[in-house]
């Protein structure tokens, strides 16, 4: 029979009319039954014999009105509000249980859609520049461990290649040896240490940015150095509160007048893609010339393919170009250029990490699911009775399937908003972390997609949790429970249940063997040898402003504010460096005096800049010959001071000292001094060939970073030492003051994201899983408390009676754990290039996981086991 | 013994009531039931709670319309009357029925012809 929209309309509105068209049936029917037996009454019934019959021929009160009903309304819509209230009535009788659910759910849920939002902006979310699917990250070599000297080109081979190829609409560089803070803001209120990037013409027409104010730079500013600026959209707000009119004006940075021609738009954020971690305020010109290509490797590189060009081909017909310019520029750096899409060079080291947090989010999610059906389960025993009364009155076997749903799904919901709410608070704190080295976390939040992610979670997790109470309804068993007066549970509710919390338990043993080889690898990265000790010392930039303009008056300045440092009471040494370590990254050509490189083959070694006094200041041991001293100035003998590898690659077996080295800033060196190896690009990295040049031999100095070790707090240090350089260097930034530690949190951030992600998570889970446990022994203590009973009055021990349900539960974790120790081992190689200083079949931390799951395990049956030694038998026997 | 009694099939039901309101004038619930019960010779399995679920589907779709009344034993009863929209749509209800009939019919008869031959 068709429904016409105006029935459709009827029956909708008898949804709200529902109580008084039950009032007018219940009359009809009263009515009806009268005149019926009333009938049977005249053929000859007594008055009980009619009525009964009437009743009969009517086929019931209550089924008369649901069939009415049914007719009315729009039964599947009305069954569902009815399945809600009734769900919310029965919730709110046990709010303990819902309550808790909520609570467990909300965390699993708030821990998925945090996860899902990161990996969504670091991995999904196309970056925020113009069609990104088109850019094109281009290295230099295949080596993607090599320094970023090794990486980056120069500038005549970069020219070459950009104007010979055709797969690209353009290629464009930065410079990619920009120092943090190297651009003193010389501010009347506030002076400031800015970071600046120079970029190459078209850099930002590549990227597909156009400026919020102002202009880009034009082709004639990009052919020299520093007269305009480009303004980050943060750097405008923080520092001139999104004043417009800064546009045209001009600044004093680095000592020079320059103009501000425009600002860039706030979703342009250079250091979240290309330098994470780093906050880059400003952006200049850099020329590509003849002149900057002397300067050897500098550019970092970016191009966009031409529409329907393809990667491979792309590739392809650069390395037949890298070749040829390579051939034709003998005098120059090779050029072999290694393309690869821009997105994956971005998200391309944190992503095997970022993939083994949504695998272990996952897992949680899924011990969640197992720990909540299980308090399921044991609820829908309990309510075995409540069904069978249900059923009696004409509930169907889906319907109490749809209502176990209903519950299950409100729960989930109520579980979601908690979850949605604690993962807007977690994004909201990602995204505001400034400690972690990570791309694109500063573009972490929750948007439409996740809110999605979480509605599917919500009602997957629904059907999940409502599946096992469901499955249990088999009508004809109701009929026998409705006999029953206790919550009786059946068997096959045990293997269920003990089914459940055994996969608990294999799920976070999963998670304490992943977090563990993670920790472990952390603490092996402390633990590795820096080869300086960053405790007690600080660094503060101490660059000499513009008016130190010859090189002996910035040296004077520098013996000046060393001298002033020195004499501070408490502390130990100061020394002045151009590159801290695990912050700038450069290597310069290095070569033993009288040895034959091949052409490709000539060695280099990372150099640093630094005065008298920095290896003390750094705690960096020096194993032979001498520090540098006063004396090494530009008059007298040229020297140098190598680390113990490069010593050891140079002169195998030999005694370096006195050796010469054939380097920049001078043609020769002569080795004085031997120190010990120091990690300066990362934690995991050895150190490799590292030189010290002394400052006063060597003009080349990007920046000026001083170092003081001293037995004072830092908040004393800082004021000390900003009391004893104010005078000299005026605006020396406030507050610029910070301990050395902090170098290696921040190399170790990316590191300590996930290490304490991963923790979390797994504590979370051995939570979870032991309440699983906990709950299900003292469910079964509590069925069991008769023959318990039984077995104390025939004479069994309280000890005894402990140790059979302790024992029974190791069991349990045992084949638990078991079943992890095996996924653990498949799933640890994926874990691999996360890990350091341990294999990722590591016994030990296997046998620690195994342990701290017993040790779990033991503790959450114990307390139900000790009280059920304590049952009196006597009274459970008479319970009975 | 007596034959099984028949069940009704889908969508007789609302057609009945409607012919017993236009044969009969307005009627009570549990008129409607006793009236296609004693026309049908009590044939048919009449669950006459059904009939209920049906007054109100009809309702819905404003081929009949309802009063309350005051029924023989002096109750207030609610008193069901065919409405020109119920009266067109059971003409052609007739008309569908009286096909389908037909159509039965000649088809059963084809099993009894084939027999014969």
């Amino acid at each position: 029979m068709s429904s016409g929209p105006m029935e459709l309309l009827r029956r909708f509105g008898s949804l709200f009319r529902g109580r008084k068209l039950d009032r007018d049936l219940d009359s009809e029917l009263a009515n009806h039954i009268d005149l019926a037996a009333a009938d049977y009454r005249k053929q000859g019934m007594t008055g009980e014999e009619a009525r009964r019959m009437a009743l009969l021929k009517l086929g019931g009160i209550e089924q008369s009105k649901e069939i009415q009903r049914d007719a009315r309304g729009l039964p599947a819509f009305e069954a569902v509000l009815q399945d809600a209230r009734y769900a919310i009535r029965t919730l709110r009788r046990d709010a303990g249980f819902a309550l808790f659910v909520t609570l467990i759910i909300g965390l699993g849920i708030g821990a998925c859609a945090t996860v899902f939002s990161v990996v969504n902006s670091l991995l999904v979310r196309p970056l925020p520049f113009r069609d990104p699917s088109r850019l094109v990250w281009i290295a230099n070599g295949t080596d993607a461990t090599a320094d970023m000297s090794a990486r980056t080109f120069q500038v005549i081979p970069m020219l070459a290649l950009r104007d010979r190829n055709s797969s690209f609409t353009d290629i464009a560089g930065y410079f990619a040896f920009y120092g943090i803070g190297d651009v003193a803001f010389a501010d009347m209120n506030k002076p400031e240490r800015l970071t600046g990037v120079g970029v190459s013409e078209k850099f930002f027409s590549v990227l597909g940015v156009s400026p919020h104010t102002g202009r880009l730079f034009t082709a004639e500013e990009c052919q020299r150095y520093g007269s305009v600026v480009l303004l980050a959209d943060a750097f405008w707000e923080r520092r001139f509160a999104r004043d417009p009119h800064i546009v045209g004006s001009t600044m004093r940075l680095g000592g020079k007048p320059i103009t501000v021609v425009g600002v860039l738009p706030a979703s342009f954020d250079f250091g979240s893609v290309f330098a994470p971690g780093t906050r880059v305020d400003l952006f200049f010109p850099f020329p590509l010339t003849q002149d900057t290509d002397r300067w050897g490797n500098t550019l970092a590189v970016v191009g966009r393919l031409k529409p329907g060009a393809q990667l491979t081909t792309a590739q392809a017909e650069a390395d037949i170009l890298g070749k040829q310019i390579t051939a034709e520029n003998p005098r120059r750096n090779s050029i072999q250029p290694s393309l690869s899409y821009l997105s994956e060079h971005v998200s391309g080291q944190i992503r095997p990490a970022l993939l083994i947090l949504a695998g272990a989010v996952l897992v949680v999610m899924l011990i969640v699911c197992a720990n909540v059906s299980n308090l399921m389960l044991a609820r829908t025993a309990a309510r075995q009775k409540e069904m069978a009364i249900r059923a009696a009155l004409g509930a169907g076997r889906g319907r109490l399937a749809r209502q176990l749903f209903t519950e299950s799904l409100l729960l989930t919901g109520c579980g979601a908003l908690f979850g949605v709410a604690l993962a807007y608070g977690a994004t909201f704190g990602i995204a505001h972390l400034t400690a972690f080295d990570l791309p694109l976390l500063n573009e972490v939040r929750m948007d439409g997609r996740a809110l999605g992610f979480v509605a599917l979670i919500a009602v997957i997790t629904g059907i999940l949790l409502s599946l096992a109470p469901a499955l249990h309804i088999s009508l004809p068993h109701l009929s026998t429970s409705l006999g029953r007066s206790g919550a009786g549970g059946s068997r096959e509710h045990a293997w269920l249940r003990g089914g459940l919390v055994m996969a608990e338990i294999a799920f976070a043993c999963v998670l304490l063997v992943g977090a563990g080889l993670l920790v472990r690898s952390f603490v092996n990265v402390l633990d590795t040898r820096l080869g300086f000790r960053p405790q007690n010392a600080a660094t503060i930039r101490i660059d000499p402003n513009s008016s130190y303009e010859t090189e002996a008056r910035k040296i004077a300045y520098l013996n000046d504010a060393l001298n002033r440092a020195r004499s501070i009471a408490g502390v130990r040494g100061a020394g002045v460096t151009d590159a801290l370590p695990l912050g700038r990254n450069r290597n310069w050509g290095a070569a033993a005096k009288g040895v034959d490189y091949q052409p490709n083959n000539y060695p280099s070694a990372f150099v640093r800049i630094v005065s008298d006094g920095y290896f003390g200041a750094m705690g960096i041991p020096i194993t032979r010959g001498r520090d540098f001293d006063e004396r090494d100035d530009a008059q007298s003998r040229q020297v140098i001071v190598i680390n113990e590898s490069m010593a050891h690659a140079f002169w195998p077996g030999e005694n370096p000292l006195g050796k010469i080295i054939l380097g920049d800033c001078a043609k020769e060196r002569e080795v004085v001094g031997i120190v010990a190896d120091v990690r300066h690009l990362a934690l995991e990295k050895d150190a490799g060939n590292e030189m010290y040049v002394p400052m006063r031999q060597c003009t080349d100095r990007p920046s000026w970073d001083l170092v003081v070790r001293a037995d004072l707090p830092l908040p004393t240090l800082a004021s000390a030492v900003d009391y004893a350089l104010r005078p000299i260097a005026p605006d020396l930034p406030k507050g610029g003051m910070r301990p050395l530690t902090q170098l290696v949190d921040r190399a170790v951030s990316p590191r300590r994201f996930i290490v304490s992600l991963l923790s979390g998570f797994a504590a979370f889970a051995l939570i979870l899983a032991s309440l699983g446990i906990y709950g299900l022994i003292s469910y079964s203590v509590n069925s069991s408390a008769s023959e318990i009973g039984v077995r104390m009055a025939l004479g069994a021990s309280a000890f005894e009676v402990q140790r059979r349900i302790v024992a029974r539960t190791l069991t349990l974790a045992a084949a638990g754990m078991l079943a992890g120790v095996v996924i653990s081992w498949i799933a640890g190689r994926s874990v691999g290039s996360l890990l350091y200083g341990v294999a990722a079949a590591d016994p030990a931390t296997f046998v620690a996981a195994a342990l701290v799951l017993l040790g779990v395990s033991a503790l959450a049956s114990y307390l139900p086991a000790r009280r059920a030694s304590r049952i009196d038998p006597m009274i459970c026997l008479r319970a009975e | 013994m007596e034959d099984p009694k028949l069940d009704l099939l889908q969508g007789t039901l609302d057609v009945m009531v409607l012919q017993t309101l236009a044969a009969l004038g307005p009627l009570h619930g549990y008129g409607i039931a006793r009236r296609i019960e004693q026309v049908s010779g009590d044939q048919i399995l009449l669950n006459q709670g059904t009939i209920y679920a049906a007054l109100i589907r009809l309702q819905n779709k404003r081929w009949i319309s309802a009063q309350w009344g005051v029924s023989e034993n002096n109750r207030r009863a609610k008193y069901y009357a065919i409405t020109a929209r119920g009266r067109k749509q059971l003409a052609a209800d007739l008309a569908y029925w009286q096909r389908l009939a037909d159509v039965m019919a000649r088809v059963l008869a084809l099993g009894a012809a084939g027999e014969q031959a």
